[in-house]
């Protein structure tokens, strides 16, 4: 077996050192169980690369006779399960780390275990990886634990991922079984934020499409699997945008120098910059950038520097140095996701510390908003977390802090809480960028984001000048009313009646809006109303522009549409609220959701398992559940729109 | 001063470089006591180097510690003393057993409990001593198996001991760095580093390092497989033992009579990068002290074995 090896490495490879310092790193994290092949997979992948050397394959082979599970062949997985009683166990129960290059690039693997208890694991893996490999049994096709997998690195910013249908030589390379494991992933990733996908038909046993392209898929063309990640380019992923210098450490050997050391978290420093200082907000220049080496022009993402400024003012560690005009959010207050990591569970209004990149503080955890699923992404109603769940929560900080939303940048979005007395670290928390609970500050406090007075810009087409065009003054009509109450089929037809009569402007569809603009968005009341309020915005520029908006929302809260109907003005406003009795609204429903909802597999369902609140008061109320209904109603909008509006 | 143009960083190197600067800046603002041990080994040799870039135009902020077995190569306590001591001129304090010193515990006769008195315990004594709260290693994953899920940061409790089904999830670059008193944080800033990485940079950077590194002619004897170099007359020959004089080299430094030494001609950086990207054995296949049983290095490690 030994010799099988040695002649599958072709000495070539390891021989060319020529370019040892012209490459890159490639971090990627493999999700998957011994099941799917995924030890064996890696195992293949490093002794193809010629990452293992001789003396350690002789010993894998002692090893592989007293633990292993391939009788006198070697067991690959032997290779990477390090500790002793993992061994013994034959599971992998941590986070292990591995390394292969070849000429181009160095590859750092986090090997992660597949099972459902090591969200946690794979969570820790993920969160310094710029690639993930899933793998999938082409015998068994996407299961539970593949969405799982998708979910945990899509939550934690990875936008790159493969996905390595293993096994193929147990279903004779067939492209359609392939094809439609394809398929189906792709229709589960879209509800995801991953932005490169790829597929790999593959068998690890035999090494097809591992490091060498497979001659049993002719009809697959590109490339073996290490050939994608040798290939792929994940330089993009990096925030060179926002300049985000977190001060580590204050070097002053004497009363000569002082200078700030710490590494760039994103963007880009070049001497002569204008920076601030947060929270403090002193202003200065910077002056130069030292490193033994000697001084640099600039310094970008991931540079561990020195930076000196121009002016004696106060810095310390725990501060972050930034651009003017390119301001981090400075706040006490945060929405969060968490992945839970203890097995005590999360306690809401205790004290924590938390670390960010920007160093110590403490705070509480409170309230929990929902759990996700992990397995199905369902939203569930949670009031803490248990080890390895998902949940969104909302955090208080005893200092203020100095944070950008996750999915913006990975370094001054992440966290981590630490429990103050056992000192464990008991979740990963990442910054969502919204934030829900703005405090009612005034019309001041609203038109002040990230530290800057935000002024409105005026159009040079006046409001007179779209009537003129669109031969209408431009307005908003919201229809509310129960799912399955007949909303989208009126506005759909009040669409068409307006269009007919020369008028331009669309329909803004409350479930449209979810597959897009707020696919961040949950089911709780905040969440709706929050999906509300930016339809409501939304609608406000599209009647800037002159057109009619058609809003069609459940908007089952008075408050929410209190807030609708503030935002566009109520002169600007038709309220159509359809009536439609639940039990009309039962018999209607083509899409099962009102039996999901009586299932409990949608929480908090208007109607079912959350109150309606009917309007006190509306421009119209009717009940369209016949064609005719309709027609009526259309009707009756069309009179007060030409009595309002023409 | 001269001044670079480049501005990304671009390459492994640098990537690596600047994460194990940020790693140690971070001991030096979190700990009060931290401690560099420092064993005279390439690795040794590149941390120190990353450490004065860390911290430049400051000094090294770290006491440095070498556990000095007694079986030390001469070369290296020349280096050591002079290198370091003298031409650093850093804070260096020398731990020595007086207690295995005095009982003769040496190599030859006294096996695996060698390693015990004469490393493991008079390190312990030392952290205790001085209250050090962090050690920075020099220690890389993929130096064998057990290593291959140490943390960068890695948490020990007040008996020096490391629970491995019990580590701290290490997310990001942000870590956990709290302990209570008496406990103390042992810190690999080179854990993502292959042996490969260690020596490109030590010649893109000519860092100084041991002679011993480098392929000469020196008195070898061979035993069970391995090249001993007969460094001293303390050295005990077997009856049909001759030393021999052997153009060989150093992959990984130790005590000199169980550190085997591999034939080489590779005399200089350039030829020393070139052998290890070509080899087929790993760095450990001379180091007599893996090769005890199964698990080996885990064994020491939760010992308290760095």
């Amino acid at each position: 077996m030994a010799t099988t090896i040695a002649n599958t490495v072709s000495d070539s490879e390891r021989t060319d050192s020529g370019s040892q310092a012209e490459k890159d790193i490639l971090r990627f994290i493999t999700c998957g169980s011994v099941d799917d092949g995924k030890s064996t997979l890696i195992g293949r992948l490093l002794l193809d690369a010629g990452a293992i050397y001789d003396d350690q394959i002789q010993s894998l082979q002692i090893d592989s006779e007293r633990h292993g599970t391939t009788g006198t062949a070697i067991d690959t997985a032997l290779l990477l399960d390090g500790l002793e009683d993992e061994r013994q166990q034959g599971i992998t129960i941590d986070v292990a780390y591995r390394y292969f290059s070849t000429d181009r690039r160095k590859f750092i693997i986090a090997d992660t275990p597949g099972h459902e208890q090591f969200t946690r694991n794979m969570a820790t893996g993920a969160s310094t990886a710029d690639l993930a490999i899933i793998l999938i049994d082409a015998t068994k096709g996407v299961l539970t634990q593949t969405k799982r997998h998708a979910f945990i690195v899509s939550l934690l910013g990875i936008k790159h991922v493969v996905i390595a249908v293993n096994k193929m030589d147990l279903v004779d390379f067939d492209q359609k079984i392939f094809e439609d494991i394809c398929q189906e992933f792709r229709e589960f990733a879209r509800r995801l934020e991953i932005s490169d996908v790829r597929f790999v038909p593959l068998s690890a046993l035999n090494g097809d499409n591992v490091v060498e392209a497979s001659s049993d898929t002719l009809w697959y063309a590109d490339g073996s699997l290490l050939h994608i990640l040798e290939s792929i380019y994940v330089g993009a992923d990096k925030n060179l945008t926002d300049f985000r210098f977190p001060v580590q450490w204050v070097n002053r050997p004497d009363a000569n120098f002082r200078g700030f050391s710490g590494t760039v978290a994103s963007g880009t420093v070049r001497p002569g910059d204008e920076v601030i200082v947060l929270p403090s907000k002193s202003r200065s220049r910077v002056q130069r950038i030292v490193t033994m080496t000697g001084d640099r022009e600039a310094a970008s993402a991931e540079a561990s520097v020195t930076l000196t400024l121009e002016d004696d003012i106060d810095v310390t560690r725990g501060d972050m140095l930034v651009r003017l005009g390119n301001l981090p959010r400075v706040a006490r207050d945060a929405e969060v996701m968490l992945v839970w990591m203890s097995e005590q569970p999360l306690s809401p209004g205790r004290q924590y510390w938390v670390k960010t990149c920007c160093g110590r503080t403490t705070g509480e955890i409170d309230p929990v908003r929902y759990r996700v699923d992990v397995n199905t992404l369902s939203r569930q109603p949670a009031t803490s977390l248990q080890l390895n769940e998902v949940g969104r929560c909302h955090l208080k900080l005893h200092d203020p802090v100095c944070f950008d939303s996750y999915k913006r940048n990975r370094q001054t979005g992440s966290f981590i809480v630490v429990d103050r007395i056992s000192h464990e670290t008991v979740a990963a928390g990442m910054f969502l960028d919204q934030q829900l609970d703005e405090s009612a500050e005034g019309l001041e406090g609203h038109n002040e984001v990230g530290g800057l007075k935000l002024q409105p810009v005026e159009s040079s087409i006046t409001a007179e000048a779209r009537q003129a065009r669109f031969l209408l003054q431009p307005l908003t009509v919201l229809i509310t009313g129960l799912s399955g109450a007949g909303k989208s089929t009126l506005a759909a037809a009040l669409e068409r009646r307006l269009f007919e009569s020369g008028h331009v402007g669309m329909v803004l569809d409350g479930e449209n809006l979810r597959l897009g603009l707020s696919r961040d968005l949950g089911f709780s009341s905040e969440e709706s109303s929050e999906n509300l309020r930016r339809a409501a915005e939304v609608a406000n520029l599209i009647n800037s522009a002159g057109q009619f908006c058609i809003a069609a929302f459940v908007a089952p809260q008075q408050s929410m549409r209190d807030k609708f109907v503030e935002i566009l003005g109520r002169e600007n406003t038709i309220h159509v609220h359809l009536a439609t009795p639940i039990e009309v609204c039962r018999q209607r429903d083509q899409t099962g959701r009102y039996a999901a909802a009586d299932r409990g597999d949608i929480p908090m369902f208007p109607g079912v398992s959350a109150e309606y609140e009917s309007p006190q008061e509306c421009d119209i109320n009717a009940v369209c559940t016949t064609p005719s209904d309709t027609d009526s109603t259309v009707a009756r909008i069309m009179f007060e729109i030409a009595k309002n509006f023409g | 001063m001269t001044t670079k143009t480049t501005t990304a960083i671009d390459t492994h190197l640098d990537r690596l470089e600047s994460e194990s600067i940020h790693v140690l800046r971070e001991v030096a603002a979190e700990y009060e006591r931290p401690t560099l041990l420092y064993s005279i080994g390439k690795d040794s040799s590149v941390i120190l180097h990353l450490a004065r870039k860390a911290f430049y135009p400051g000094k090294v902020p770290f006491k440095l510690l070498h556990v000095d077995s007694t079986w030390e190569f001469r070369e290296m306590t020349e280096f050591r003393d002079r290198y370091v001591r003298d031409e650093l001129g850093l804070d260096l304090h020398v731990e020595i057993s007086e207690e295995g010193v005095a009982q003769g515990i040496n190599p030859f006769d006294h096996g695996p409990m060698y390693t015990e008195i004469m490393r493991t315990k008079p390190l312990k004594k030392a952290l205790t001593e001085f209250k050090f709260d962090a050690a920075i290693g020099g220690g890389r994953r993929d130096e064998e198996r057990s290593r291959a899920k140490e943390r960068i940061f890695s948490f020990r409790d007040k008996q020096h001991r490391w629970d491995p089904r019990n580590q701290r999830p290490e997310l990001w670059n942000i870590y956990n760095t709290w302990r209570h008193a008496g406990e103390c944080m042992r810190v690999f800033p080179l854990s993502n580093w292959t042996e490969l990485d260690v020596w490109s940079y030590i010649q893109r950077e000519q860092v100084p390092i041991v002679p011993l590194y480098f392929a000469k002619e020196r008195p070898v004897v061979e035993r069970d497989g391995d090249l001993i170099v007969v460094d001293d007359e303390r050295m005990r020959l077997e009856p049909d033992e001759k030393p021999v004089l052997r153009k060989v080299r150093f992959r990984t430094l130790g005590c000199y009579p169980v550190t085997g030494a591999v034939k080489s001609s590779a005399d200089s950086l350039d030829a020393i990068v070139h052998e290890m990207a070509t080899t087929r054995f790993s760095e450990r296949q001379g180091r007599a002290i893996d090769r005890d049983e199964a698990a080996a290095m885990e064994k020491k490690k939760r010992e308290g074995y760095f």
